[in-house]
């Protein structure tokens, strides 16, 4: 079965140095495992802390959206120049997470990585959970939310259509799509995991619940015929998309002209972002969720070392794109963007820029090191500093081009008022409440990936 | 056409997937057309081994991302230039490369629906009932067990017959699955 003559990346001498899957696992053992943590386990106090300390951060957000509504968004720190402000911020780095778990679950699966397979399920979980929150800020920023279906093209009595031609358009058909794709991919993986559940369930409430989920699959050869390929398909669709979704996000600032966001290298450089702070926050879930549920057999060293080495690598693009911002300047010696390099570097918002720099550059070439790779604590909090950094990046970019346009009249200041850090911070909240929902009610892992890879390795092993 | 039977078929079980393709090769090459097999993960080779044909799935696919495409960029002309032309500064009212993205992204949407809708379609889902849930050891298919039923409508199909086959290809648990 093995391709003769050429040394594949998962070979019996590099698995053993970095394995995706504990030893003596069989598919029962797998299947119990990860299904008792959904139907057997008792439902742990220190989850209903988490749960509730989550969902109040969430009723939080309720109520700034609900004085939004009844405000409008003068209870923002925004104003002309700054009419973007912590609602795009905000966007851009949810969004921005997002494209990790579809470059794991659709990138990593074309490529055959095997260790992709413990960690796609809520490597996906996340993904939709932070396009819900993306979604939420571009929708509240229209100011009138309920107005919101303008944006769509649909026969109007005024006879109006919207304008193709604004990226703020594309945008609502890249993250609609987006969103509906990662669903549909999503709950495809699910599908013979809700079987399983199904028929493992005592309970009768839960046993028609994931019955009626799971659709009636019961496991025929001639459906996973089907199954297997519409999986591919949507792997090989995802791909293009992930990398169009933050492309069209960047144009929203790279078609204005507004010095700093009218560059060409806004596109790669927002997607290796995206991928970065995607990385930074799928190690800040996995690393507490493979500890609490025990579950370092399955999310293994080799996969925190993995996704560490991917931050690595994101984050050198990332840095290469920030070098070239400043060079572009240099030698284009446009007098704006010249300018705009010396706003971030000396400017009043300059501490944001060099924290930035701090976070999204220097403190990740610790990665180099095997032994920060292999410091689960350490790796933690690298997450975290990251996933500051990207958000740093998005405020920059925002905050720093608007309040220092091409005129020193237009000039302005922003500072975030209550109503902005509620919101966001609420919309973390929801994030943490939808992820505390998902562990608990859904298998955190594919269970049938898990075992198609004991198959795999067992028969490797003969 | 096929006789009715209050049977649906013979079903066996195995404990892994080489037993379970080794089965469903002796079993075809015994003769019997109307075999299936469920297993709980997909198995590689048991799509050749139950001698299945290329699927629809992909051509569906291309369908759906043709028509999202073609449908999508048509219409963004109707809108641009027919429903709604504006004159900026004289550009062009067909500007298609500002088209481009949406396009793209009606193209993958439509692919994906179609791949997803045609897949589950194709597979007769969502299918609450189905006579092999019948069988209590079924629940196994979805964690660790592997299952062959040879089909009462097979031309070839008898209980006795289907029951000994299955034996001499080491089947456990083997039983009578029925209709209702």
């Amino acid at each position: 079965m093995s391709a003769a003559g050429q040394p594949p990346p998962d070979s019996p001498e590099v698995r053993r140095l970095t394995p995706v899957i504990g030893p003596g696992y069989t598919y029962g053992s797998v299947t119990d495992k990860i299904s008792a943590i959904v139907l057997t386990r008792p439902t742990s106090f220190g989850w209903f802390v988490g749960f509730t300390i989550a969902f109040s951060l969430m009723g939080m957000m309720t109520i700034a959206i609900g004085w939004l509504v009844i405000k409008g968004t003068g209870i923002w720190g925004i104003n002309i120049p700054i009419g973007w402000g912590f609602a795009i911020v905000n966007f851009v780095w949810w969004i921005g997470i997002g494209h990790a778990g579809t470059l794991i679950s659709a990138i990593l699966f074309l490529l055959n990585q095997k260790w992709r397979t413990s960690i796609n399920r809520f490597a996906e979980a996340m993904t939709l959970f932070a396009v819900a929150c993306a979604g939420i800020f571009p929708l509240i920023h229209t100011g009138r939310p309920w107005m919101a279906f303008y944006m769509f093209p649909y026969p109007s009595t005024m006879g109006l259509w919207p304008q193709f031609r604004s990226p703020l358009i594309w945008d609502v058909f890249a993250v609609s799509t987006y969103g509906t794709v990662s669903l549909m991919f999503w709950f495809v993986g699910l599908i013979p995991d809700l079987a399983t559940l199904r028929d493992r369930s005592i309970q009768k409430s839960a046993k028609i619940i994931y019955g009626l989920l799971a659709m009636g699959w019961r496991g025929s050869a001639r459906h996973w015929h089907r199954y297997q390929s519409a999986y591919l398909l949507l792997a090989g669709l995802a791909t293009p998309l992930v990398l169009s979704v933050h492309t069209v996000v960047s144009f929203d600032f790279a078609i204005a002209i507004v010095p700093g966001w009218h560059t060409t290298i806004f596109p790669p450089y927002f997607v290796a972002g995206a991928i970065y702070s995607g990385f930074a926050m799928v190690l800040t879930i996995a690393i507490p969720l493979r500890k609490v549920y025990a579950l370092e057999d399955f999310i293994t060293m080799g996969h925190l070392d993995n996704m560490a080495k991917v931050m690595l690598a994101t984050g050198l693009i990332v840095a290469y794109g920030y070098f070239f911002e400043f060079f572009m300047a240099q030698y284009s010696g446009n007098k704006f963007d010249l300018f705009l390099v010396e706003q971030r570097l000396h400017g009043p918002y300059s501490p944001f820029y060099w924290a930035l720099i701090l976070c999204n550059i220097l403190t990740p070439q610790l990665l180099w090191f095997y032994k920060i790779r292999h410091n689960v604590a350490v790796l933690f909090i690298m997450s975290i500093v990251v996933n500051i950094g990207m958000w740093l990046e998005r405020f920059v970019i925002v905050v720093i081009s608007l309040t220092r346009d091409f005129v020193p009249s237009a000039w302005g200041r922003y500072t975030p008022t209550f109503w902005d850090w509620a919101t966001f911070i609420g919309t973390i909240g929801m994030f943490v409440t939808l992820i505390f929902l998902f562990v608990r009610v859904l298998p955190a892992i594919s269970i049938a990936e898990m075992r198609e890879l004991v198959a795999e390795t067992s028969e490797e092993d003969k | 056409m096929q006789h009715r039977s209050h049977l649906y078929g013979v079903m066996g079980e195995f404990g892994n997937a080489q037993e379970l393709i080794h089965a469903v090769e002796k079993i075809r090459v015994a003769g019997y057309r109307y075999v299936n097999a469920y297993s709980p993960f997909p198995v590689e080779g048991l799509s050749e081994a139950l001698g299945l044909k290329r699927n629809m799935v992909p051509m569906i696919c291309l369908l759906g991302g043709l028509t999202g495409g073609l449908g999508g960029f048509l219409f963004q002309y109707w809108v641009a230039a027919i429903a709604y032309p504006q004159n900026i500064a004289g550009r062009p009212l067909n500007s298609w490369p500002a088209f481009i993205p949406v396009t793209f992204e009606l193209t993958i949407l439509g692919a994906s629906l179609a791949a997803v809708l045609g897949m589950l379609a194709l597979n007769k889902l969502p299918q609450p009932h189905h006579p092999v849930f019948n069988v209590p050891r079924f629940t196994h298919a979805s964690s660790d067990r592997f299952f062959v039923c040879i089909e009462s409508k097979d031309p070839k199909f008898q209980v006795t017959e289907c029951a000994r086959l299955l034996e001499e290809v080491h089947a456990h648990h083997i039983t009578e699955v029925p209709h209702d």
